[in-house]
């Protein structure tokens, strides 16, 4: 197992540091107003990991308010508070900008053979937007929190709660907006700022991934933004949008929502296969098996991605036609999300597969994301879900494409790049360790919940008849597995930034531009515009790093 | 949108020219256009959901707005589109004085246009049609009356926003034309500029007919 | 009687065990999958180990062949499930005819039931065995969500309309009954349980419950103290349509249009009067939103709904 870890070929002495982007220059000014993707990528690192501690530390919350049937360790409004705010602020201000604006930022424009994204101003001022609608949502927690569920049903959200609902659509509102100006860049980049010779065909998947994900964040988040208008208008200046009172209806409320909501969680997991492509093309040092396979099926999860959210009304009194239709059509994803899987596990046929800590994500990252993928199919089918339908089966489901999937891919990639990002390694043995930590904390935790659903224990309860508390005790030990797996990685990789050895160009022998760069890379990425003249992942027997 | 570098051209760093820049900026533009398309569609489903189901309400809620001002107002927009086009076609051409003389002819069509659309709500603020706990309505009882006035001012409230957001950019893109910013090898800005402010036209060009024509072939 | 640690739920109704037998078939292809998955996975990981650091695969570009194969083969399972679902979906969709009716309104956070035949409940619902109910649901407030898990049935309660869902119970015994749909501060307190009896000890629950008078009865009442009488008279067309026999036969509206006077419609009717005006008749009647409560409405169209069969006792 100790192959896998390469001393370092070529690394500079510290006699003679050359200057890249993280020394070209100093203090505050320096980063707050810069224009360099790179550093914006580092922003956003810096605050969504912030919002990530934040979102988990109400995830812990609701796992220890659940170890007992009764709801005795918080009053009910806590606890509602508490699985909202988790839900808010993992997805809009996690999960959402998580890989792409951290991962995507930092390398589309390497990858391509760009000095940069094609809008850098538009790029800071989406990370301005995002710390604005940040800061609103802080603002909705700390004076009392929000209580309606991440979903926002009218009318409880237009009309019912005490909470601070204004304030937190208006805070998904702003970030919305963060989310639609890095898609945009990122599809004017893709499309404009190619090196010469790097086709549509030669990009790398990760490339793809985030291609069809731009997409989706450029026509599906401004729907959630009128949306949000809509409820904003309802609750705050006594508009009746979806009061049946005047004619409205509050399913028009989740139909609009959904429309971009579902899109969303492929907003969520498609840059986290972009990811998976690259992890496994590397450590199995072999080219992808169906390049335009994979390529296109991202692009066909965007495209259909966009016709399924009825699926989250079949028990809402919507027709039964429109039920087949949106069944139907759910059934279809699985078809792009199966040919993923088939063909990174075809990748590595006759590979030579290194375990190194990102192949170790990218394995878990299959796994789970097979099992969230599988139970998927549950919910998509039109007799199971009347029964499985808002019970914790729905949020095993989704924690396994989400965090199983989303996390396990973003984490991977974190890991893959991080020789890259700060040109530093980490310490191998420790990465290795707690992915394994979060593999096992994982299923520990979000598998007693698919028990769970099928037996009908519904979601968001805060007291939970008796006979649920097996499961529900096992489901909060391995979610303190899971946070402990969480925290190693914050530790060594932040203490590898100062004390983690030198990292070489290329530490990993991997194929792609970013990989020519040196480790890391000066503010403008090549000193040429490096000329493509083959396929991604072209690896060849003669070449050696 | 664009990046305006030191560069006495107008290129920015990260493009290696001219060409491909404005390439890039008017598909950023297009891009953003599909975004507010997506953004106006909502509200154009719920139009189009809730007339279905309420088309006489529609209808009768619908003769309380002024066709007068709002066909004025059309006509102010159609013109303010043609200084906007003419704007751009003398930036392409160079002529920055004439650039700011029909940016600032738009800019006050603009205004002309917000004036008006404050009034009407103004009148129907006195008439009571302002929707919420105080909304009165003579006529039909249909509680579904409402529904209209909802759309009504949601609708052109997001769109007088937009208007508002265009006048501010306006005032930027005259501050650059007297700064003789524009040349026959640089006027991208003011080419995208126009762009939005087209696409606020056509929205409204959609949203009169909808709102304020729509009672006219019931009675 | 929940004890131990059950990985199954109870089932308890005609339709459970066609939702299960559905449940094991993707249980079982999901583990076929991920076995054949992560087997492969496996065992390339550890055939294919890397053994040096410098050694470079073959590369394979592709099969044609095989994503055809795993293209196909996973699209026609998937239209099984699809069609299979469907068919269970539809099944559980249509109320066989004469089904018992049992009304249901949710309100934060409590479940009221009313029986025709009067008996009220709240949080509790008794049926029979072997015997098809039929719920028509509304709700006060937010969305609802009601949920029996042992009978595999769930349907939402949304303002502004009655949702409608069956179930026939197989087993005499006490289950659970959700709220399913977060609807605020005690969704989780917004619990209940389903008995279900034996004939004979369901009959001496109904006489034994207090029932007071039956909901067409309550319907009348509220019919007479809103007035309503004054204007749909039982005899003659006065200012409103007759209401006898109204129930269930094809309205022609004003537009020309016809409807079926169901609940929804009679609902629409009594709420948004000019919405759907009955052919020769001018939209005088003013609005009851806001003046009957869900429950009062339901009372209301159970006594529309009786008139089909009796006369119309005349109250002055």
């Amino acid at each position: 197992m100790n192959a896998a870890l390469a001393p370092p070929p070529s690394a500079p002495t510290p006699s003679e540091t050359p200057t890249h982007y993280l020394n070209a220059s100093y203090g505050f000014r320096s980063w707050l107003l810069t224009l360099d993707h790179k550093r914006i990528a580092l922003l956003y690192l810096a605050s969504i990991t912030l919002f990530f501690f934040i979102g988990g530390f109400y995830a812990v919350l609701v796992r220890l308010e659940l170890v007992t049937p009764a709801g005795d360790l918080m009053s009910a409004e806590n606890y509602n508070t508490a699985f909202t705010l988790h839900g808010v602020v993992m997805i809009f201000f996690f999960l959402i900008p998580s890989i792409p604006a951290v991962l995507g930022n930092f390398l589309i424009p390497i990858m391509i053979g760009a000095r940069d994204l094609a809008f850098p101003k538009l790029n800071l001022l989406s990370w301005y937007i995002y710390m604005v609608g940040g800061m609103v949502a802080a603002y909705a927690l700390f004076t009392g929190g929000v209580d309606t569920g991440w979903t926002l049903y009218a009318p409880y959200s237009s009309t019912y709660s005490n909470s601070n609902v204004t304030a937190t659509a208006i805070a998904a509102f702003i970030t919305g907006f963060s989310s639609i100006l890095t898609g945009l860049n990122f599809v004017v980049t893709i499309h404009k700022m190619r090196a010469p010779g790097l086709t549509w065909f030669r990009l790398p998947l990760f490339v793809w991934a985030h291609y069809a994900t731009s997409v989706i964040q450029v026509l599906g988040t401004p729907v959630l933004a009128i949306t949000l208008v809509l409820l904003i208008l309802e609750r705050s200046f006594g508009f009746g949008f979806f009061d049946p009172a005047r004619g409205g209806d509050p399913v028009l409320f989740q139909h609009l929502f959904w429309f971009y909501s579902h899109p969303a969680v492929y907003i969520m997991i498609l840059p986290s296969m972009g990811v998976i492509s690259e992890l496994v093309t590397c450590f199995s040092r072999k080219k992808v098996f169906g390049y335009g396979f994979i390529a296109m099926s991202s692009v066909a999860i965007a495209v259909l991605g966009f016709l399924v959210w009825g699926h989250h009304m079949f028990v809402s009194g919507q027709s039964v036609y429109a039920g087949m239709v949106f069944s139907i059509l759910s059934f279809m994803v699985g078809i792009p999300s199966a040919i993923k899987v088939f063909n990174w596990t075809a990748t590595m046929y006759k590979g030579s597969i290194s375990y190194s800590t990102p192949m170790i994500y990218a394995f878990g990252f299959i796994g789970l994301f097979t099992i969230g993928g599988l139970t998927g199919l549950f919910l998509a089918n039109l007799g199971l879900d009347i029964h499985l339908h808002d019970t914790y089966f729905v949020v095993a489901h989704f924690h396994y494409i989400m965090v199983g999937g989303a996390v396990m891919g973003y984490l991977g990639g974190i890991h893959y790049w991080w020789p890259k990002m700060t040109g530093r390694l980490y310490p191998e043995g420790w990465a290795r360790f707690s992915a394994l930590v979060l593999f096992v904390g994982f299923n520990l935790t979000f598998f007693p919940q698919f028990l769970l659903g099928y037996m009908g224990m519904p979601r968001r309860y805060h007291a939970y008849p008796e006979e649920f508390q097996v499961l529900n005790v096992m489901s909060s030990a391995g979610a303190s597995i899971l946070g402990v797996g969480y925290l190693i990685p914050m530790i060594y990789l932040f203490w590898s930034m100062r004390y983690g050895r030198l990292a070489p160009e290329n530490p990993w022998g991997a194929k792609g531009l970013e990989w020519t760069t040196p480790s890391p890379p000066t503010t403008f990425n090549f000193d040429e515009t490096p000329v493509v003249t083959e396929e991604a992942y072209e690896y060849v027997k003669e070449e050696k790093h | 949108m664009s990046d305006h570098s030191s560069h006495g051209s107008g290129l920015a760093h990260q493009f290696d020219d001219l060409d491909q820049q404005l390439d890039a900026t008017t598909l950023g533009m297009w891009l953003f256009l599909a975004q507010e398309i997506m953004f106006f569609g909502g509200l154009f489903a719920a139009y189009t959901i809730y007339r279905n189901w309420h088309p006489e309400a529609f209808a009768e809620a619908s003769h309380h707005l002024d066709i007068k001002l709002g066909g004025f107002n059309t006509v102010v927009l159609i013109f303010s589109s043609l200084t906007m086009a003419l704007g751009v076609r003398a930036a392409q051409m160079g002529k920055n004085k004439a650039v700011f003389n029909y940016l600032f002819a738009t800019f006050m069509l603009g205004n002309v246009f917000l004036v008006v659309k404050a009034f009407e709500y103004h009148h129907k603020w006195v008439e009571g049609l302002i929707p919420g706990p105080w909304f009165r309505f003579e006529g039909s009882t249909d509680p579904a009356v409402q529904m209209f006035f909802n759309l009504y001012f949601a609708m052109t409230g997001m769109h007088a926003l937009h208007m508002i957001i265009g006048g501010g950019l306006l005032i930027y893109f005259m501050v650059q034309a007297r700064k003789n910013r524009y040349h026959e090898g640089y006027y991208g800005p003011v080419e995208i500029m126009g762009l939005y402010w087209h696409f606020v036209d056509i929205v409204w060009i959609f949203l009169f007919p909808l709102l304020y024509l729509l009672g006219l072939h019931n009675s | 009687m929940w004890t131990g640690f059950p990985l199954f739920p109870e089932a308890a109704s005609t339709i459970a065990s066609g939702v299960d037998l559905l449940y094991l078939f993707l249980v079982v292809v999901s583990v076929v999958f991920s076995v054949g998955i992560f087997g492969a996975i496996f065992y390339f990981a550890l055939r294919y180990q890397r053994k040096t650091q410098d050694e470079v695969p073959e590369p394979i570009h592709g099969s044609m062949i095989l994503e055809i194969t795993w293209s196909v083969v996973p699209f026609l399972i998937l239209m099984v499930m699809f069609g299979w679902g469907t068919a269970v979906f539809f099944r559980n969709f249509h109320p066989p005819e004469g089904a018992t009716e049992i009304f249901v309104t949710g309100k934060q956070w409590m479940w009221k039931l009313q029986h025709p035949e009067g008996q009220r409940e709240i949080n509790e619902l008794h049926v029979p065995v072997g015997r098809a109910v039929k719920l028509t649901m509304a709700t006060e407030d937010v969305i609802h969500s009601f949920y029996i898990p042992a009978f595999r049935v769930k349907k939402d309660v949304v303002p502004g309309m009655y949702t409608t869902m069956w179930f026939e119970p197989t087993k005499v015994g006490k289950y659970h009954l959700f709220c399913a749909e977060y609807c605020g501060n005690q969704h989780s307190g917004m619990i209940g349980t389903v008995y279900v009896m034996a004939p004979p000890d369901y009959e001496a629950w109904l006489a034994g419950a207090p029932r007071g008078e039956t909901m067409s009865q309550a319907g009348e009442r509220l019919f007479q103290r809103l007035g309503c009488h004054t204007c749909h008279a039982a005899d003659r067309p006065g200012r409103g349509p007759v209401l006898e026999k109204v129930f269930g036969s094809t309205v022609l509206l004003a537009d020309g249009k016809k409807v079926v006077a169901d609940e929804m419609y009679l609902r629409e009717s009594i709420l948004r009067p000019g919405a759907k005006v009955v052919a020769g008749f001018k939209t005088q009647m003013p609005t009851f939103q806001g003046q009957i409560s869900e429950e009062g409405l339901m009372q209301i169209i159970a006594y529309i709904k009786s008139l089909e069969s009796k006369e119309r006792t005349t109250t002055q």
